[in-house]
């Protein structure tokens, strides 16, 4: 088991730059995501850490030692492919074995140690069948355990649940986190899909073009998003240009450009709803709330960021009800409990209520993450 | 550095395919060129000039005549191979199956031997035109072929083949739901055909010809046996060498490679500018069933007759190897059968020779095409360094030559010492045609170990690697093993085409260490068929052999790997 330590790493094919400026400190055990969208560097940095490239900048460590250079066959990392890459022309049992035979365990232990990872991974009666006579998520199964038998430092996943159906991925989830758990072992995971991201990791790492905006704990990243593309990105958010028009020590006034300036917000001006420093005048900023923080009320209750507006669309989820509506220019959504009191009605005036305590004021830095 | 361990490896990898290329590719075909350019001890074109504008103007005629003949066998090739691909693959009546397998039956068929098959069948006391005369009582024989309409049929008769197979192929690969598209748009059977179906084949169409082009340019065992009078350029070669006029020889190969050469471009260039890649996959073409009955029986009986005719000069083989030489002189049809030649051929040590050396040879050629292959094609396939397209087109090279140029090649290069040959010469001697079967060869093996290492994704490669495995060891259990199939069928039809190789072997060999095809030569010489064919049989069962083996415990197929 080991600590990861990525120091200014960049990598360049050609004249693309795949990944930039990388700093990530894993630590030992942690069960650490990649999550962006397609193309933004993540598969590249994990084949870094197993030595399938090597940075054209910046050093790779695990615990203190340097293992930059360290060709893929020393590193003793687990990896599970995306395609899961089992090896054809062997029995499930002779995949699995395959990292104990290179190792040269004698054969009673290999035997034993097979056996028992792929009794873990619930493969131990189909240890002779080839594996092309598996369904998907037993491949994947293969897959892990081969990762697993040689118990290596590090284990990393690339998009390992992306090829299976709605139902298996659940099942998988839940096995890669119990063997993970039962291993304690370091384990990087690639994904794109933030639902399974936020549900299974300790940390998260977001990327995007190459480039990682922030590092944090799933509720870090939910709820303290460090810039709009990682708002936009983890789930729903209202994201809405603004310009900082009024501020003192404890609140912000700030315009939606959208209406014009007219539409004024109250934010709470400390580090959780604001980020950097601001001044009065600043523009390219957004303000980010969620649907679920927003409320919309039949009636005008008053009270601090409350607008008039009307209703341009209802979808109902059943639990849920989705508002959007409209005030100025400014396009909202909301999303509320179904408390049993009936719809809202395309065109009917309601008044939406953003509390100050849930609005964001946030960089912007990528021009087409809106 | 790790970059640098990746590079040393492809770097220690590529010195001995590039080593075997410069020796015995580039440098050879360089050494013809040379010869070429010689003249009363000098450097001169005029080598060049005499050969188009000769008086007597025999080695123009000989190219033109090399031209039309192929002109002629693209079209009537074509002109089989392409109904009979649409007819099998499109249409479900009984015995489809077993005709469609009968179709690709003249690949079994060594040249020599086909040609042999057809003199039998066809030529002036052949078994046909005999049958005709005497069933219908004439006083002479309605038909014969010989020189020009010999070569065609033969020529129609094996190269029939590709276009049979590409045109299948690209077939198999047309999503049906294209075809029914157009329909639902309300296009005719007839438009839907013209409209949508042709243009889909027509790349493996175009492709067919340019590689019958080329194949009957290089074609020598034809004219060698068929051709009389007539002059055909890949002949002309062979006639200037056993004349001993080495400098024209030379100019006749140069010209001959640079038309295949650039048929071999051509054809790399047009694969490359079109191919339609479907979105769609994993379905296999409709057939529709014939319903008419009368249609249905028809279609079946013009299939029967068709595989009779194809399978005909396998059997006039397998019919003359059993009537012993000798006991058919004066009579139209052979009366007595048994298995004498092949007891002769069996215990009588001197005719039991030629058929070991011809083992032997293609045993060695072949294990060199295996080791050869399997590393130029992994560095090929799987490794990146500059000068890859070159390499790429070296290797190629030997397929686009023909075997009468690859033989004077080695001529030039060996008849003196040089480095490549460890400062022997090798003409005259055992080794040269080894080392002949080799070159000839390269590219069939490359090419089926291409095709087993595109499909293997890089990522088994790298699981191997990820789990510890050093480069060695991960090449020998994990790649080697997935790639065996496709490498050991590709390397078991090179080795039956050794054994049955004769233009390289008419160019080189020596008395003491003749194989097979120069001594079923030598046996219709002396009249002795029955020997000659019972050579040739052992060659159809070799080759039928393979086939079945790729096929059946392999699943390759195998005859793929020729076109
Ligand atoms: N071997 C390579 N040569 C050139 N460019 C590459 C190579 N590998 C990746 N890239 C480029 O680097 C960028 C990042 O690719 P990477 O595979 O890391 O993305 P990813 O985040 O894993 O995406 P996905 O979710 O689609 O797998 C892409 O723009 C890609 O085109
Ligand atoms: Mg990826």
């Amino acid at each position: 088991m080991a600590s990861i330590k990525i120091e200014n790493v960049q990598k360049a094919f050609g004249k693309t730059i795949a990944v930039d400026q990388l700093n990530l400190e894993i630590k030992d055990g942690e069960f650490f995501t990649f999550l962006g969208p397609s193309g933004c560097g993540k598969t590249t940095t994990l084949r870094m850490i197993a030595g399938f490239y090597y940075p054209t900048k910046g050093v790779v460590r695990f615990g203190d030692k340097d293992m930059t250079r360290v060709p893929p066959e020393k590193r003793n990392t687990g990896m599970v492919f995306q395609n899961y890459a089992l090896f054809p022309h062997m029995t499930v049992f002779e995949n699995a074995a395959f990292g104990l035979r290179v190792r040269k365990v004698p054969g009673a232990e290999l035997k034993k140690r097979v056996q028992d990872v792929l009794q873990k991974v619930r493969l131990d009666q189909y240890s002779d069948r080839q594996v092309s006579q598996l369904s998907g998520g037993q491949q994947q199964r293969v897959a892990l355990a081969r990762a697993l038998v040689i118990e290596p430092e590090i284990l990393l996943l690339d998009e390992p649940l992306s090829n299976l159906d709605a139902k298996l991925r659940d099942e998988m989830r839940s096995e890669i986190l119990r063997l993970q758990r039962e291993y304690k072992i370091t384990t990087i995971y690639v994904t794109h899909d933030q639902a399974e991201a936020l549900s299974m990791s300790d940390r998260i790492a977001v990327f995007n073009y190459g480039v990682c905006h922030q590092v944090g704990t799933p509720s870090d990243i939910y709820n303290a998003p460090v810039n709009d593309f990682v708002a936009g990105f983890i789930g729903e958010s209202n994201l809405l240009p603004a310009r900082v028009e009024d501020m003192n020590q404890e609140k912000l006034s700030v315009g939606l450009v959208d209406s014009s300036n007219e539409m004024r917000l109250v934010v709470h001006n400390n580090p959780l709803n604001v980020k950097g420093d601001l001044t009065i005048g600043d523009s390219g900023l957004v303000t980010s709330i969620r649907p679920e923080a927003i409320t919309v009320h039949r009636n005008d209750t008053g009270g601090e960021n409350v607008f008039k507006g009307s209703v341009e669309r209802v979808e109902f989820f059943g639990s849920t009800i989705n508002v959007s509506a409209r005030i100025n220019q400014v396009l909202l959504q909301a999303n509320m409990l179904n408390n049993g009191a009936g719809g809202f009605k395309v065109g009917e005036d309601v008044w939406v209520e953003l509390p100050a305590a849930h609005i964001r004021v946030l960089p912007v830095v990528s021009g087409d993450s809106l | 550095m790790m970059k640098n361990r990746e590079h040393r490896l492809t770097f220690f990898l590529l010195i001995p395919v590039v080593l075997v290329l410069v020796a015995y590719v580039l440098y050879p075909s360089l050494r013809t060129f040379f010869e070429s350019l010689q003249s009363d001890g000098g450097l001169t074109l005029s080598n060049y000039q005499d050969f188009f504008s000769q008086e007597s103007k025999t080695n123009l005629e000989a190219l033109w005549n090399s031209v039309y003949i192929s002109v002629l066998s693209v079209v009537a090739s074509g002109l089989i191979g392409i109904p009979l691909a649409l007819i099998f693959n499109r249409y479900q009546f009984p015995g489809r199956g077993l005709f469609a397998t009968a179709a690709i039956m003249p690949i079994v068929l060594p040249s020599l031997v086909g040609v042999m098959a057809f003199m039998f069948l066809y030529g002036e006391s052949g078994l046909i035109p005999n049958l005709v005369k005497d069933l219908f009582g004439l006083k002479e024989v309605p038909f014969q072929i010989g020189g020009v309409s010999g070569i065609l049929i033969v020529h129609a008769y094996t190269m029939y083949v590709y276009f049979y197979m590409m045109v299948s192929a690209a077939i198999g690969k047309i999503d049906p739901s294209l075809e029914e598209a157009a329909s639902n748009l309300g296009a005719s059977k007839f438009k839907v055909f013209w409209k949508v179906t042709f243009p889909l084949m027509t790349p493996a169409i175009v492709g067919a010809s340019l590689l019958v082009f080329m194949i009957s340019m290089a074609s020598f065992s034809a004219p060698f046996l068929l051709a009389g009078g007539y002059r055909v350029l890949s002949l002309q070669i062979y006639f200037s060498k056993i004349n001993g006029d080495m400098e024209i020889a030379a100019t006749q190969s140069v010209i001959l490679s640079v038309v295949s050469i650039g048929f071999l471009l051509l054809m790399r260039w047009y694969q490359n500018r079109k191919d339609y890649r479907m979105a769609s996959k994993g379905i296999g073409a409709h057939r529709s069933e014939v319903k008419n009955p009368v249609m249905k029986w028809v279609m079946a009986a013009v299939g029967v007759i068709g595989v009779i005719i194809l399978l005909l000069p396998h059997f006039t083989i397998l019919l003359l190897s059993l009537v012993p030489d000798g006991t058919w002189t004066f009579q139209t049809y052979p009366s007595t059968f048994n298995f004498e030649n092949f007891r002769l051929l069996f215990e009588d040590p001197n005719i039991f020779k030629p058929l070991k050396n011809s083992l032997v040879l293609a045993v060695i050629a072949t294990a060199g095409n295996l080791v050869f292959g399997v590393i130029a094609s992994y560095v090929l396939v799987k490794r990146k360094f500059v000068g890859k397209s070159f390499i790429d087109i070296l290797v190629m090279i030997p397929w686009a030559l023909p075997a009468t140029v690859i033989g004077m090649n080695l001529v030039f290069a060996f008849n003196e010492k040089s480095i490549f040959s460890f400062g022997q010469i090798l003409v005259g001697t055992f080794w040269i045609l080894p080392l002949a079967y080799f070159i000839r060869h390269i590219p069939l093996v490359v090419r089926s170990t291409n095709a087993v290492l595109e499909q293997l994704d890089d990522s088994i490669e790298e699981a191997s690697r990820s789990l510890g495995a050093k480069w060695f060891y991960t090449f020998r259990k994990v790649i080697l093993p997935i790639i065996m199939p496709g490498v050991l069928s590709g390397t078991l039809l090179a080795f039956v085409e050794s054994v049955g190789e004769f233009p390289t072997s008419v160019l080189l060999y020596t008395i003491s260490n003749r194989p097979i095809s120069i001594e079923i030569m030598n046996q219709l010489r002396m009249f002795n068929m029955g020997q000659a064919a019972a050579y040739g049989m052992i060659q159809i069962t070799l080759i039928a052999l393979v086939l079945l083996i790729s096929n059946k415990f392999f699943g390759v197929k195998a005859e793929r790997s020729l076109t």
